[in-house]
């Protein structure tokens, strides 16, 4: 049609924040909540959406996807809680040492990949670890529409388990809590037993604990379209390498400590992308020419795409040989 | 500026009409010479001031009387307006941004004040003044949906994003062009779609499937389509098909000028924030042929784009037996020259017909 052209821009729309709290939960886990930079109310946002910060650290621009955790009827405030990474490439200590309140970010519009299905009659959640995050806004959620639900939480121990004890006193009989350091762990295939027709599970964890899920509803006969998962994905360091980008006519240099995505933002390319977790499938890309080994880490292309070598998910995936040639 | 809302028909009498300003906007959907089938979409962030692409929801002087029609519609076949029982939360995210994009887009036609939970609707060419309590089902006479999309103009296509699918599960749907809501509820993208020719071998839904399921919140985007209809009417359904097919037949080279229509649909994708359901509005706009052709650009290219469309798309469309009558017709309007692209009227640049 082309009533009023208009270019359509990487990534989500953006929001000015400015950081109204900083709460260090344990050890590992600190809250940090926005308020709007222009007073205005935050748009509503669906349980399970995450947003994107963009992180300003010295000069190079990080983006790093989480899960918002507020109650989504609470539009005066968006809250994350985010897991310091002490191996990873320095988003999560960034934000752990260099943000405190009244510092000014850029988020995202909320982008929703781990929606609830609200045909569910239950909702059965699984967390693991910082994994708890998606959980809580479902069940602010779940708690005002008048949504059944339960939780079984597994956390590494009592210091380190994140809203734990705030959860189990709010709701004692809806939510259960098991510590690895005590030798506690969920009981699945009892508890998958036990659930009425209708129900709906969702995980949110690392990835062992999302296969053992799908695995398990898998041989009991569940439906896959109700069993819903998340896994945080975070780009991993690893050897640089390099990549002729064909369509933008230049070759780029992938450091250490950034992705192949990141890469091309430096390089003044302008690709697209939505989750940068390897999930929402924005930034595929297809792959000219290569010599080497691809390290797929995302859950977004199949088995056979992975072997085939035709594709690549720069926001997580990496490359490790002799020449690779984009299609971008 | 301030709109002049017609009192008119688009049955019966068929007192509809376009104004020269309504003429003027019309969404010509051709942007060159000839038509086929295409992921045609772009984001709808606006667009030239006075436009129907300027504003989110567009308000015309066809207002007043559509909402009536849409009444009259509903009164006799209640199934035009469905909600699965999951989809309540997807009607009030509805119900909020049409309020709000209303409100502030029309402040002088429409009003919302909020007070927490408890809000006030004020819509002055429907003469409303409601005050509800959000979330609250029972403090409106109608489901959300329902209730605002009796005070909004085109149809209403509420999808559910399951499995990296949509579905249909809720809409109201009284103007469409020949496709049924009763039918296609709880249907799948691919499942509705189901009758189209050529497009599926194209793969132009399996792309456009793809784009949808990634609209995001605040970045809302938009299409066009179009088809032919006999008489100005707005609900062509399939359940009421034994009145207006037989339409068709009237047509007669004196009277095809003012009784055949061009019938164009503005396509917006919004998606919701609550639910995550993505919502489809389906807007019309008519136009007979005899405005159309006053300007000679949308003459000239209208005459070239139905002569060479394919059979199988005139088919689909319902009017392969009258094409040769609008050829007739329109190449009365086409001198052979050359059109200026794009879709706008171009009436500075585009000389008078050479005939
Ligand atoms: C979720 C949004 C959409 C809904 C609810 C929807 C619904 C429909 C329906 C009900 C029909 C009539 C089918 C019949 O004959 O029964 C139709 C036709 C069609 N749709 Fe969609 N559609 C959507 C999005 C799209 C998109 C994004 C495209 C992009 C290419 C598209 C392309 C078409 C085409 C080409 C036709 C045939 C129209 C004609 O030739 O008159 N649709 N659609």
């Amino acid at each position: 049609m082309s009533a009023a052209p208009q270019k359509v821009r990487a990534g989500a729309e953006k929001i000015d924040v400015t950081i109204s709290a900083v709460t260090p939960l344990n050890e590992l886990v600190t809250r940090f909540e926005f308020a709007r930079s222009d007073g205005e109310p935050f748009p509503p946002f669906s349980p399970g959406a995450h947003t994107i910060v963009e992180l300003n650290d010295g000069g190079r621009t990080r983006l790093n996807p989480y899960s918002l955790m507020s109650d989504p009827s609470d539009l005066s405030t968006y809250a994350i809680s985010v897991r310091r990474d002490d191996h990873g490439r320095g988003g999560s200590l960034f934000l752990h040492r260099n943000v405190s309140v009244g510092d000014e970010l850029t988020i995202t519009y909320p982008v929703n990949l781990f929606p609830l299905d609200l045909r569910g009659k239950k909702h059965l959640f699984l967390a693991g670890g910082i994994g708890i995050t998606p959980f809580m806004a479902m069940i602010a959620h779940l708690e005002r529409m008048g949504g059944a639900w339960e939780l079984h939480y597994s956390c590494r121990s009592r210091a380190l388990g994140s809203y734990a004890d705030e959860l189990k006193k709010r709701y004692p009989s809806k939510v259960q809590v098991y510590f690895d350091d005590q030798a506690q762990s969920i009981a699945l295939e009892n508890l998958l037993n036990g659930q009425p027709l209708g129900t709906h599970v969702y995980v949110c964890g690392p990835k062992g604990m999302i296969d053992w899920v799908h695995s398990m509803t898998a041989s009991h006969g569940w439906p896959e379209e109700n069993v819903h998962s998340e896994e945080f994905l975070a780009p991993q360091p690893g050897k640089p390498f390099e990549v002729w980008l064909c369509k933008s006519d230049m070759l780029i240099q992938v450091g250490e400590n950034e992705s192949l995505l990141e890469a091309m933002e430096r390089s003044g390319v302008d690709a697209p992308f939505l989750c940068r977790g390897g999930a929402c499938g924005q930034c595929e890309t297809n792959v000219i020419e290569s010599e080497g080994e691809f390290l797929h880490r995302d859950h977004w292309l199949d088995d056979d795409e992975h072997a085939n070598g035709k594709k690549i998910m720069p926001c997580v995936s990496r490359f490790v040989g002799k020449s690779l040639i984009l299609d971008r | 500026m301030t709109i002049q809302f017609n009192k008119e028909s688009f049955r019966g009498d068929y007192t509809f009409h376009n104004s020269d300003w309504a003429i003027q906007r019309f969404p010509f959907p051709f942007h060159e010479d000839s038509y086929m089938y295409s992921v045609n979409m772009e984001q709808h962030r606006g667009g030239p001031e006075g436009s129907v692409y300027e504003k989110r929801f567009d308000v015309d002087e066809h207002y007043v009387s559509e909402m009536h029609d849409r009444a009259l519609v509903l009164a006799e076949d209640p199934l035009r307006c469905q909600s699965l029982p999951h989809m309540t939360l997807a009607g009030w995210d509805l119900l909020e941004l049409i309020m709000v994009a209303k409100s502030e887009d029309y402040p002088e036609l429409f009003e919302l004040h909020r007070n927490g939970d408890t809000w006030r609707w004020v819509n002055k060419p429907m003469e409303i003044d409601d005050t509800f309590t959000f979330l609250d089902e029972t403090t409106l006479p109608y489901g959300p949906m329902e209730y605002i999309t009796r005070q909004a103009q085109g149809d209403w296509c509420v999808l559910d994003q399951r499995d990296d699918m949509l579905w249909m599960d809720a809409g109201m749907v009284t103007t469409q062009a020949d496709w049924s809501l009763d039918f296609d509820i709880g249907m799948n993208f691919f499942e509705w779609h189901a009758p189209v020719p050529l497009a599926h071998e194209m793969g132009i839904f399996k792309r456009a499937l793809k784009f949808l399921l990634n609209i995001q919140q605040g970045a809302p985007a938009r299409r066009l389509n179009w088809t032919m209809t006999v008489n100005p009417l707005l609900d062509t359904s399939p359940e009421n098909y034994h009145k207006w097919g037989v339409q068709k037949t009237t047509l007669t080279p004196k009277n095809i000028g003012a009784k055949q229509h061009l019938r164009v649909e503005l396509q917006t994708f919004f998606r919701l924030p609550r639910s995550n359901a993505l919502v489809f509005p389906i807007r019309c706009y008519l136009i007979a042929f005899q405005d159309l052709v006053t300007i000679p650009k949308w003459g000239r290219r209208l005459h070239r784009v139905i002569r060479d469309l394919p059979d199988e798309l005139a088919t689909y469309k319902g009017f392969i037996a009258n094409r040769p009558m609008m050829l007739d017709y329109l190449s009365r309007y086409d001198d052979g020259l050359a059109t200026s692209p794009g879709v706008w009227p171009d009436l500075e640049i585009e000389p008078e017909l050479q005939k």
